[in-house]
């Protein structure tokens, strides 16, 4: 068993002519909290892409939990235990909280009848309550419909789903993006419960104070390529904008490099 | 789950926001035309002081008019039956055109194989099968037949849906078109007359009701309580989400497409079974009358929302308008033009009303 969680070797993706990722190497220990930070189309998301199964790298490896691993699909990657809580959050407005968490991996019973088989509604909402209580997410009503909640309480539910599942990682891009002053409060205590449990976790974020705050460790990326790697405690704010804008640059980022 | 409703952590759940079921605005709605339909009859001078609702006249054991009561869900079974399939379509997002046109080619090609080979003591030379000697067959075949027609229908409606990514009312309406053509020619242009007993009888008396009250009930525990529904409302709800949460998007809205098409060929064989023939022309406007009842039973044509009971709910207003105006003895122009109202009303109130539960969060 090797002592990273995640490891990407040369991960490269390229949309026609626009190489958005070029020879991404990079790498997270289990139970460590890694920033992505980057100027707009830099690479971030769609570096995210690749590794959550949304889109097939052009080329590289991705090592998941010591093994090489080649997702078909987000469900494959969710399945080994990748969880993303995405930009635009994949929550279905209808439905409620309970319904969210479990959407796509619903519990049931009678599964011989297939498609139809029977939801389990009873376990699901006893495991929502579990969820909730574990990532200290307050919500007033998980009988809700997530259309009449705020965007924290979104947030919240979206993050709670991925504490549901017992995930190996944890990626967030941009959680608290939208979110007013409170609402971002509550995500990073969540955020920080993770990391009490040794739960992995890779935020994309551009809050500095938030990433200084929140992470071990930061990776910066420049025009789809990783530019620095970074101990949070060593390295001031300016330090990091520096590199984001490409002032300063490390001029040798290896895997082993920082960590 | 007492525990879920008082809610996790410090934050008060107050039961006065909580959200009031739509079905109980359009169970309201239906009780409220009912009323109006009573007071007429009671007040308008040449109504003699009739009764809508209750049997005034001791014709019935019990207090209701039941003969009237049977005739409202009597004429909405058969389409109500559709727009079960319709309500499940727009629940995903999608709208079906098709299912009138479903119903005419389904019920020409069941009832083909549905006829006997003796009328009245003679050949019945002008049966389809005729030459085939495909006659007097066993009920079970017209009806597998039929279904199959449906489903196959529907099929191709969800497999270009799903993975053309066309439109769904194009889609759909391309199959209005092209199946409405295979019932023409099908028979070019004939009816299909004389079925068996046993067919007969799908449709005879009350049967269309018992069949729609089956296929409601059936479809009610389907999409509330099996992974089915559940992945239905959330592809109508967010799709996005749906594709990325895991679900195969694809194959759920062909599957969604093609019990559509089954119901639709149930409909045209409770229809033809009980016009005890089948013509070309069977089933028009049928899609949209499914469609009006769903609207009408507070399903959102932006998906994500409604339910078969709101279906039902709808379904039954469509067949109150229509007693109501025969009761009151106006023209069936009049019947059409009020239903045109209600479905608009039906819909301003509903996004009134969505409104107005956005506003007070």
């Amino acid at each position: 068993m090797s002592e990273y969680i995640l490891e990407t070797r040369n991960l490269t993706k390229h949309y026609g002519g626009v190489h958005a990722l070029e020879e991404a190497s990079f790498a997270i220990r289990k139970g460590e909290h890694v920033a992505i930070m980057g100027d707009n189309g830099a690479g971030k998301s769609t570096f995210v892409r690749q590794i959550t199964g949304v889109e097939r790298p052009t080329r590289g490896e991705i090592h998941f939990d010591g093994q090489k691993v080649e997702f078909a699909g987000p469900i494959e990657a969710r399945e080994a235990g990748i969880e993303a809580v995405f930009q635009t959050l994949a929550l279905a407005d209808h439905l409620d909280v309970p319904d969210n968490l479990f959407l796509g991996r619903e519990k049931t019973k009678w599964n011989w009848l297939g498609p139809f088989r029977r939801l389990d509604y009873k376990a699901m909402h006893a495991d929502t309550l579990a969820a909730l209580e574990k990532t200290g997410v307050k919500i007033p009503s998980i009988r809700n419909t997530i259309q009449y909640m705020s965007g924290g309480q979104r947030q919240c539910v979206a993050i709670a789903r991925t504490a549901t599942f017992h995930s190996k990682l944890t990626i967030m891009d941009e959680p608290t993006a939208a979110l007013g002053v409170q609402e971002t409060a509550q995500v990073e205590n969540i955020v920080r419960t993770l990391k009490e449990q040794g739960e992995p976790l890779i935020l994309i974020s551009h809050n500095m104070r938030q990433v200084m705050d929140l992470c071990d460790r930061i990776v910066v990326f420049r025009r789809g390529r990783i530019c620095a790697n970074l101990i949070a405690k060593d390295v001031t704010g300016e330090e990091v904008v520096a590199y984001i804008t490409g002032a300063k640059t490390q001029p040798d980022y290896s895997v082993e490099g920082a960590v | 789950m007492a525990e879920a409703t008082v809610g996790v952590g410090g934050l008060k759940y107050d039961h006065k926001k909580r959200y009031r079921p739509p079905e109980l605005n359009v169970f309201l709605a239906l009780i409220l035309i009912v009323g109006v339909f009573e007071l007429l009859g009671q007040m308008l001078p040449y109504m003699n002081g009739q009764s809508f609702l209750f049997d005034t006249q001791g014709r019935f054991g019990s207090i209701f008019n039941e003969a009237r009561l049977q005739i409202i869900i009597l004429q909405v079974a058969i389409i109500g039956i559709i727009a079960l399939g319709v309500t499940q379509v727009i629940i995903t997002g999608g709208i079906d055109l098709s299912s009138g046109s479903i119903v005419g080619a389904t019920a020409m090609i069941a009832m083909s194989f549905a006829q006997v080979a003796e009328v009245n003591g003679n050949p019945h030379t002008r049966a389809v099968f005729f030459e085939q000697g495909w006659l007097d067959l066993p009920v079970l075949i017209p009806v597998l037949v039929g279904l199959a027609c449906g489903l196959l229908a529907g099929l191709v409606n969800g497999v270009l849906v799903a993975y053309t990514r066309i439109p769904p009312f194009i889609a759909t309406l391309g199959m209005m078109v092209a199946a409405r053509g295979v019932a023409k020619w099908w028979t070019k242009g004939q009816p299909v007359s004389f079925p068996t007993e046993s067919y007969a009888a799908i449709g005879s008396g009350m049967m269309p009701v018992y069949i729609f009250i089956g296929l409601a009930v059936l479809f009610y525990l389907i999409m509330r309580h099996t992974v089915y529904g559940k992945h239905t409302y959330a592809i109508g709800s967010n799709m996005d989400a749906a594709r990325m949460s895991g679900i195969n998007v694809q194959r759920h809205l062909t599957l969604v497409y093609t019990i559509a098409g089954g119901l639709a060929a149930i409909a045209a064989i409770v229809l033809s079974s009980k016009n005890l023939t089948a013509q070309a022309g069977m089933g028009v406007m049928y899609e949209l009358d499914a469609i009006a009842m769903a609207v009408i039973g507070g399903i959102s044509l932006q998906g994500g929302r409604g339910s078969i009971i709101g279906t039902c709910l709808g379904a039954l207003i469509f067949g109150v308008i229509i007693s109501g105006f025969t009761f009151l003895r106006l023209d069936a122009y009049y019947q059409e033009m009020a239903k045109g109202a209600i479905i608009v009303g039906a819909v301003v109130l509903d996004q009134w009303r969505q409104r107005r539960a956005a506003n007070r969060m």
